[in-house]
């Protein structure tokens, strides 16, 4: 038997690695995607006061942290009993979250995606990356710089820093937004959403005109995410949908505080990252997806037009879209709609106003579910008497895709490593690219691009390294 | 009138006026944590450590004399106070990302102001006991630096003399004077000065945090 083992994952948010096992002949026998780090946040913010919780889970990533703040605020909320905020808190809630999503997305796609895209997964490899696009495609480049600029911007301006601000406190926001700051937001916001569609056509016609993308890494599953009211997509606040792989409800309409009876939690002894999966399938059928794909499959339409229009393109062609790439399409149709929306909520009398909270007695217990860009979160606390968190509960949008992730790995693997004599960086980069499509967040932390060297190792059954590669 | 000489600017001072009393009329800053005026000084944090006359000296508790000669900026001085601030921090659990007083903590500012940008020794994580027993506050003793500030103000000020300092070394622990030691059983108000008093983020008023968004806290 050989091991192979792609350790660190490259561009991705996190440390991860990949272990592939092959026989004597070379033929796949286990794939696993590995999540190395450990970060231990449910036990330590036990004894701590409730309110410090959505600023000390915020730290959990450095390129989410909002979504975390977010979720964390609103089972805050709810332990305080808060219902209903104030119109312009939760206004204010919504226009940081989309500004989170934009930025979020932007990252993504440009920074980390779009040179496997653009250049192909075999191409040179001290070439594809983001110096690598800015020398290429500069105008592209700078546009993905700038699209993440403003959604940046839209956080400082509501949280004081771009990155690990303060804004939601327990039954609102602890500051309004002056007129200045909403003109200063307003005033390129219209560049923004045309930057936005068209970062939808690159995505688009990248997926379609490679007929290999449509079937890469093609793994079929339920999926989840928050839907409105009226089963539109939703980002901030709504009950929880499941469709299964052929689009029909496993579940639909149910409060995000029901998620303890929808979703159970397998534990591995080769991962520090959970297994979740749906009670009502079952361990082994119950896995399933979340995020852009998810949300774009799931919702009935999405509320502001352009991004609408570009939701019915996305599924005219066959529903639901199962190719783990079509994450990257659904990935810039949400960031159109973020920009939308941001516009609207930037136009709406209510995101100035003054009227930021409401005050209510102290419960014990509180669940928060937000869409995170990676999908569905879901922060759950119970506190003391005294106010001191005694149980806390994350369940972090990657974990959702763990499952999904191992099995796109296994695909790839299967298909390009499976009985080869040699494996080139090429064939590695694959399986990285079929991780990267879900954009996982494997520690929800800080990390430098282009600074994680990838070491393959091929181990014979005796633990000698065979041969290793370096980049 | 009488003077003494601040890095060569020359202050006057009244009777009875310590050095940081002369240094802070004059407007020249000494970094202190455990200072405060009106109350009486012990220089128990020794930041405000300055050299008169050659010799080292606690700012706040020297009295003021004619003719000193006192030496705050040097680089012998912000080496010495960058040490006891370091020492300060690796001593507690001081965690300023999570802290609610970040930005209006006077520990976190004087290390801003002396340019700290790690701890240098090795933290020591000691294991101290939170008391959240009171319905309206809550004692954080991680970030207690025994300034003693709380102590004086609750016994001077507020005349209830709820808080004391007891043992000694690294088992030196903010109590409180209660029988069953909790804060529950006293008779402290979140009006108290003790509770505002509080440099740190040591006591609290509870569900208070993060109210001041950013760009608006003391230090700013």
């Amino acid at each position: 038997m050989t091991r192979i083992v792609i350790d660190p994952l490259s561009r991705v948010e996190g440390h991860g690695k990949v272990t592939l096992l092959l026989d004597e002949e070379n033929r796949v026998v286990e794939a696993r995607l590995h999540i190395v780090e450990f970060r231990g946040f449910e036990k330590f913010i036990q004894g701590r006061p409730y309110w410090e919780v959505p600023v000390l889970v915020e730290r959990l990533c450095g390129i989410c942290p909002v979504s975390h703040h977010l979720a964390a605020a609103k089972a805050i909320d709810g332990i305080m009993g808060v219902e209903k905020l104030t119109p312009t808190a939760e206004k204010l809630r919504r226009l940081l979250h989309f500004g989170q999503v934009l930025q979020s997305h932007a990252l993504h796609f440009f920074h980390l995606a779009s040179p496997d895209l653009l250049f192909g997964f075999d191409s040179e490899i001290a070439h594809r990356n983001i110096t690598g696009l800015l020398k290429d495609y500069p105008d592209l480049a700078l546009k993905g710089v700038r699209l993440r600029k403003y959604g940046q911007e839209v956080i400082r301006v509501i949280m004081g820093k771009r990155i690990h601000g303060t804004a939601a406190i327990a039954g609102g926001m602890n500051k309004a937004l002056s007129f200045e700051e909403r003109d200063a937001l307003l005033g390129n916001i219209d560049e923004i959403i045309f930057w936005a569609d068209a970062s939808v056509d690159l995505a688009r016609d990248i997926f379609l005109s490679t007929p290999e993308y449509r079937n890469f890494a093609k793994v079929s599953s339920p999926f989840l995410s928050l839907s409105g009211k009226c089963g539109e997509h939703e980002l901030y606040d709504g009950h929880l949908r499941c469709r299964s792989a052929g689009g029909d409800f496993v579940f639909d309409e149910i409060a995000d505080s029901g998620y303890t009876g929808l979703i159970r939690e397998e534990v591995k002894p080769w991962s520090y990252m959970k297994f979740p999966y749906l009670v009502m399938l079952g361990k082994e059928a119950g896995w399933y997806r979340v995020g852009p794909l998810a949300r774009i499959n799931n919702c009935d339409l999405i509320s502001s037009p352009m991004a609408e229009a570009r939701r019915r393109e996305f599924v005219s062609d066959g529903w639901p879209v199962h190719a783990p790439l079509a994450y990257h399409w659904a990935r810039m149709i949400e960031l159109l709609h973020c920009a939308e929306k941001i516009r609207g909520l930037l136009e709406d009398t209510d995101i100035t106003g003054g009227d930021l909270r409401v005050e209510t007695e102290m419960g014990r217990e509180g669940i928060g579910v937000i869409e995170a860009p990676r999908g569905t979160l879901i922060h759950h606390y119970r506190v003391d008497d005294q106010g001191l968190i005694e149980m806390a509960n994350l369940v972090v949008s990657t974990t959702h895709n763990n499952r999904a992730m191992n099995e796109a790995v296994l695909k790839v693997a299967k298909r390009d490593i499976d009985g080869k004599k040699e494996v080139t960086e090429g064939m590695l980069n694959r399986i990285e690219v079929a991780i990267r499509a879900f954009d996982p967040c494997l520690s929800c932390a800080t990390h430098a691009v282009g600074k994680m060297p990838l070491l393959v190792e091929a181990v014979d059954a005796e633990g000698n390294v065979i041969w290793s590669m370096g980049k | 009138m009488k003077a003494i000489s601040l890095d060569g600017i020359m202050a006057p001072f009244a009777e009875g006026h310590t050095v940081m009393d002369c240094a802070l009329a004059a407007n020249i800053p000494i970094p202190h944590l455990c200072y405060l005026p009106r109350c009486v000084p012990h220089g128990s944090c020794r930041l405000c450590t300055v050299k008169i006359d050659g010799r080292f000296a606690s700012a706040c508790t020297q009295p003021a004399m004619e003719g000193q000669h006192v030496e705050i900026d040097t680089e012998e001085l912000r080496q010495l106070r960058l040490s006891l601030l370091r020492m300060l921090f690796v001593e507690g659990n001081h965690y300023c990302p999570s802290c609610e007083k970040s930005g209006s903590c006077r520990l976190q500012k004087a290390a801003y102001d002396e340019g700290m940008l790690d701890l240098h020794y090795r933290p020591w994580y000691p294991k101290r006991e939170m008391d959240a027993s009171h319905p309206d506050i809550l004692i954080d003793r991680d970030r207690c630096i025994f300034c003693e500030l709380c102590v004086k103000a609750s016994r001077d000020v507020d005349g209830k003399n709820i808080f004391g300092i007891s043992g000694r070394g690294t088992d030196t622990r903010l109590v409180v004077n209660s029988k069953s030691g909790l804060l529950a059983d006293t008779d402290i108000s979140a009006q108290d000065r003790a509770v505002e008093v509080c440099p740190v983020g040591a006591i609290l008023v509870k569900g208070l945090g993060f109210e001041i968004p950013i760009g608006k806290r003391l230090y700013d």
